[in-house]
């Protein structure tokens, strides 16, 4: 690798500084000991919100278990969905022809369409025609838009995956006995076990952080943790929020050092294994 | 039964929930949006049953097509800023040493697992009259009064740019990262300066990620009604606002007329992405 | 061959939309052979390995194994294996699942599994490996487990689609040697394709060519290397000398003159010909012989042009005019006294010099395959 000039270093640092600052405020100011309405002035620290969040104060902890259930749900669905469909319109049919034809090129380009056009559109269209179904349960209508939106993430990356895949694997297990469902079960699942974790993890990220969408189905209520942030923010929102934020944000963190650990075990691991081979 | 239809029959058994699902949640609801735009409104609510244009006639009223072309700008100007940070550091961070280079994904993903409102709102209070960022700048003697910074276009541009940035400098990273950059050091061999090198050959080899990355920022950046709501007071400077606000006045054929003008243009996009050598697959990265 | 063909294929056809790459294809496969289907990549071989599989169906055409129609069956009820090119082992399974994996699927009970596995697993040289993980073997032992989960299901043909084609060289020869005991020991029919033309005349006991999508001549390794009968298998096995022109005399004992670019070669045809047909004499490097005196049937004129050393072997060039040259390969050791641009007395044996129909094969492509 060619060495990096200070120039180039310090605008990276620069960006990543400016990309977290908002985050450093929040989590500061969760710890700030001020109670006046509207708190600026950092006027020392305290737990003080992180003792009323616990307390259910605010209503910011349902909102978060309103976020996480509806998440849970859309990804349960739209991981099932999406992964069969990836693999139905990956795979090739005896005649040898990989497709069935037009139909499929345009379900394709209509599957990932949601999370190409703006999210306003989707949850214009959501609203008519959840109202025009007559489906009035504030948690349904979620978990049906989102599970929308949910699918190309991971539909996307299963396929990829799928894609990328010596197709003479499934033609083996064929060839070696295994029905169409026996393959599905036995080869094409296991091997897409990655993808589909990683899409659904995607998806999940995508369904918590969704505000836009879920702004509109929404009916009346507190919402989810995004909505219930936008309607208190303009009235001042409290630190309970800040304190809320920052223990999501240190999840996140351990979450992600997490699993960059666990795949830093796993390669030494295999290449543990790889070096037992050489040796013997 | 041919061994072929058994197993059509089986893959079209997987496809299935997925296309019904897409047929009525994407396929009918956007047509359901499209019909929508050729009604209006009714007398006190609802609405009425003529076919009519006159909402795509409306759309030629000043008070719409200023904030459309506004909005317009706002996700030009947008992008470029996207490209001028983004494609440089994803540059950058794909000729980092692969330990450094994964500490700084790290960082960037982190992000995107924490509640785009909840940094919106970050920004809020530091932009805020009294807020850090102004006093900051008065106890270095910068300025002597606060600047007024919320409330802004300022302000919903930074808004806008900074929650776009990562989707220009992921794809522009994955693309640096696949270059071959023996290709370069073969223009260098060839007597080019490392500047003409970039430009001729480092940027229109990764051209497929910066492509990306434009309809990545651009297309999201027209909807994004609660930044200008968060940022930007009550002013609607963005399409999204301006929807958000038919909707919420109940004008819902007014508000799926400009929601079928802003789906054109995204098409629109697309298809210009499409027909320069773009793949649907590097956009469904993220 | 009298006996009843194991496998039977008729008029077997294939269009994937683009064109047909297979017309109507015949052919007859008996028990116990070791068949090879060999022709450049392309030529449809593969696609007629995977219609008997069953992992493609035929546009047109019936397959038949033991005299039952197989064609509607679905590859999983077909009684027939298949090492496939990469191999194709599952990634997630060590070596026992893999091997296992059919056994499995036929509802094998668990003890029989174990002893079979182990069986096939010593009969390719691998005992012990069981629990090791595809990635953690070498390219060649790959191929070996490849072998083993396709044979340890007993089937009633075993199809290798080119099992060779990703080993070098060394581990290349190799593996035919321990393929042709394989075959010897198990006594199933293989049918075996590749594109490389030794590996078929080291290891089959007949040999298909085909080109296009159709089957240009069928024979032993002896038959196709010695007679072709066509431009194109001459051209495709071996190396040749193809010297294509017209019959300038032909008499009834098949005795003629072949007159290229000005040349008067004798031939000698098994067929009646015609005066001023086109046809083209195939004459191995190896056949040509030459000296200082006109002895023995060297009675044309040539200039030695070029001579090159390549192990053991002197390749040299003689010229017969200004256009036309004969390649000639001779055993270095009679390292001949002929300095560049000397003239020489060439001559070869009229018997193995078959005489095939000259085409309009383009023989720049054709030799680009071998």
């Amino acid at each position: 690798m060619k060495k990096h000039s200070f120039g180039s270093l310090a605008f990276m640092s620069l960006v990543l500084l400016v990309l977290y600052l908002p985050i450093i405020v929040v989590v500061v100011y969760s710890f700030n000991d001020n109670t006046a309405r509207i708190p600026l002035a950092f006027t020392g620290w305290s737990t003080r919100w992180y003792d009323s969040l616990f307390e259910g104060r605010g209503g910011y902890l349902d909102a978060l278990w309103l976020s996480v259930k509806v998440a849970l749900w859309s990804v349960l669905i739209s991981g099932v969905i999406g992964t069969l469909g990836a693999i139905g319109m990956t795979q090739r049919a005896l005649d040898g022809k990989r497709r069935s034809g037009w139909f499929d090129a345009v379900m394709e380009s209509m599957v990932t369409l949601p999370i190409m056009i703006p999210e306003i559109i989707l949850g214009l269209a959501f609203m008519v025609i959840f109202n025009a179904l007559g489906i009035r349960g504030n948690e349904a209508r979620l978990v049906m838009a989102h599970v929308t939106f949910c699918v190309p993430y991971v539909f996307l990356s299963v396929k990829s995956r799928l894609v990328g895949m010596d197709q003479s694997l499934f033609d083996a297990a064929r060839d070696l006995g295994a029905s169409s469902a026996r393959v599905l079960r036995d080869i094409t699942l296991p091997l897409c076990r990655p993808a589909i974790i990683s899409g659904s993890f995607l998806a999940l990220a995508m369904s918590m952080d969704d505000f836009v969408i879920s702004f509109f189905v929404y009916g009346a209520g507190e919402g989810t943790l995004p909505i219930k942030i936008y309607s208190s923010v303009k009235v001042g929102v409290s630190p309970v929020v800040n304190a809320l934020c920052s223990l999501m944000i240190a999840a996140a963190f351990i979450f992600a050092a997490l699993s960059r650990y666990l795949g830093a075990v796993k390669k030494a691991r295999s290449s543990r294994n790889q070096m037992g081979l050489t040796s013997e | 039964m041919k061994a072929n239809q058994q197993d059509r029959r089986f893959s079209l058994l997987l496809k299935l929930p997925m296309y019904l699902w897409t047929i009525m949640f994407v396929f009918v609801a956007l047509l359901y949006i499209i019909g929508l735009s050729f009604l209006s409104r009714g007398e006190r609510i609802g609405i009425t049953n003529e076919v009519t244009v006159s909402n795509y006639a409306r759309l030629a009223d000043p008070q719409y097509l200023q904030v459309m072309l506004n909005s317009l700008k706002l996700s030009v100007l947008t992008t470029l800023i996207c490209i001028v940070i983004g494609y440089p550091f994803g540059y950058l961070m794909a000729r980092l040493k692969p330990t450094v280079r994964s500490i700084i994904m790290l960082l960037l993903i982190v992000p995107f697992w924490t509640n785009s409102l909840i940094r919106i709102y970050g920004w809020r209070i530091l932009l805020m009259g009294n807020g850090p960022l102004n006093t900051f700048l008065l106890n270095l003697g910068i300025i002597s009064s606060p600047l007024k910074l919320l409330n802004t276009d300022g302000a919903v541009f930074l808004g806008m740019v900074y929650a776009l940035i990562p989707f220009m400098i992921l794809p522009t990273f994955t693309t640096v990262d696949k270059l071959d950059f023996s290709v370069v050091e073969a223009a260098r061999d060839l007597g080019a300066s490392p500047l003409r090198a970039f430009f001729t050959i480092t940027v229109p080899l990764t051209m497929a990620g910066l492509m990306a990355g434009c309809v990545l920022v651009f297309i999201p950046s027209m909807g994004l009604f609660f930044l200008s709501d968060l940022l930007g007071g009550s002013k609607s400077v963005l399409a999204g606002n301006l929807i958000q606000n038919l909707i919420k006045s109940r004008d819902l054929p007014m508000a799926s007329a400009l929601s079928v003008l802003l789906l054109a243009v995204t098409g629109g996009v697309i298809a210009l992405y499409r027909k320069a050598g773009g793949s649907a697959g590097e956009l469904g990265l993220f | 061959m009298s006996e009843e063909p194991i496998l039977r294929l008729e008029g077997l056809s294939k269009d994937y939309g683009q064109g047909m790459v297979l017309h109507s294809l015949d052919l007859d496969i008996y028990p116990g052979e070791f068949l090879t289907l060999l022709g450049p990549s392309g030529c449809g071989k593969t696609t007629t390995l995977r219609l008997i599989a069953g992992l493609e169906q035929p546009t047109s055409g019936r397959v038949f194994l033991e005299g039952v129609d197989m064609t509607d069956r679905p590859p999983e009820k077909r009684p027939v294996n298949t090492v496939f090119q990469s191999y194709a082992l599952f990634p997630h399974m060590n070596v026992f699942q893999n091997i296992a994996y059919g056994l499995k699927t036929a509802g094998v009970k668990k003890a029989e599994q174990k002893q079979r596995v182990e069986e096939a697993l010593a009969l390719v040289r691998l005992s012990g490996y069981e629990k090791r993980m595809p990635s953690q073997l070498s390219g060649g032992q790959r191929q070996r487990v490849a072998i083993a989960r396709a044979v340890v299901l007993k089937p009633k043909v075993l199809l290798l689609d080119e099992p060779l084609g990703a080993l070098d060289l060394k581990l290349r020869q190799e593996m035919q040697a321990e393929l042709k005991r394989l075959q010897q020991q198990l006594k199933i029919t293989f049918v075996y394709i590749t594109h490389d033309q030794e590996e078929a005349l080291n290891m089959s006991s007949r040999i298909i060519i085909i080109r296009e999508g159709r089957i240009e001549q069928i024979g032993t390794p002896e038959e196709v290397y010695e007679h072709p009968k066509t431009l194109f298998a001459a051209s495709f096995i071996g190396q040749s000398n193809l010297l294509r022109g017209t019959v300038s005399r032909y008499e009834e004992n098949g005795e003629l003159t072949l007159n290229v670019m000005g040349v008067s070669l004798p031939a000698l045809s098994d067929e009646p010909r015609q005066k001023g047909e086109r046809l083209a004499l195939c004459l191995r490097p190896q056949r040509v012989r030459y000296g200082s005196e006109p002895q023995h049937g060297m009675n044309l004129q040539g200039i030695i042009r070029e001579k090159t050393y390549s192990g053991g072997m002197q390749h040299t060039l003689i010229g017969l005019n200004d256009k036309l040259t004969l390649n000639a390969i001779t055993q270095a050791s009679e390292l001949d006294s002929f300095p560049l641009g000397s003239m020489v007395y060439v001559g070869w044996s009229k018997q193995h010099a078959p005489l095939v129909p000259d085409s309009e094969l383009n023989l720049d492509q054709a030799e680009g395959v071998l």
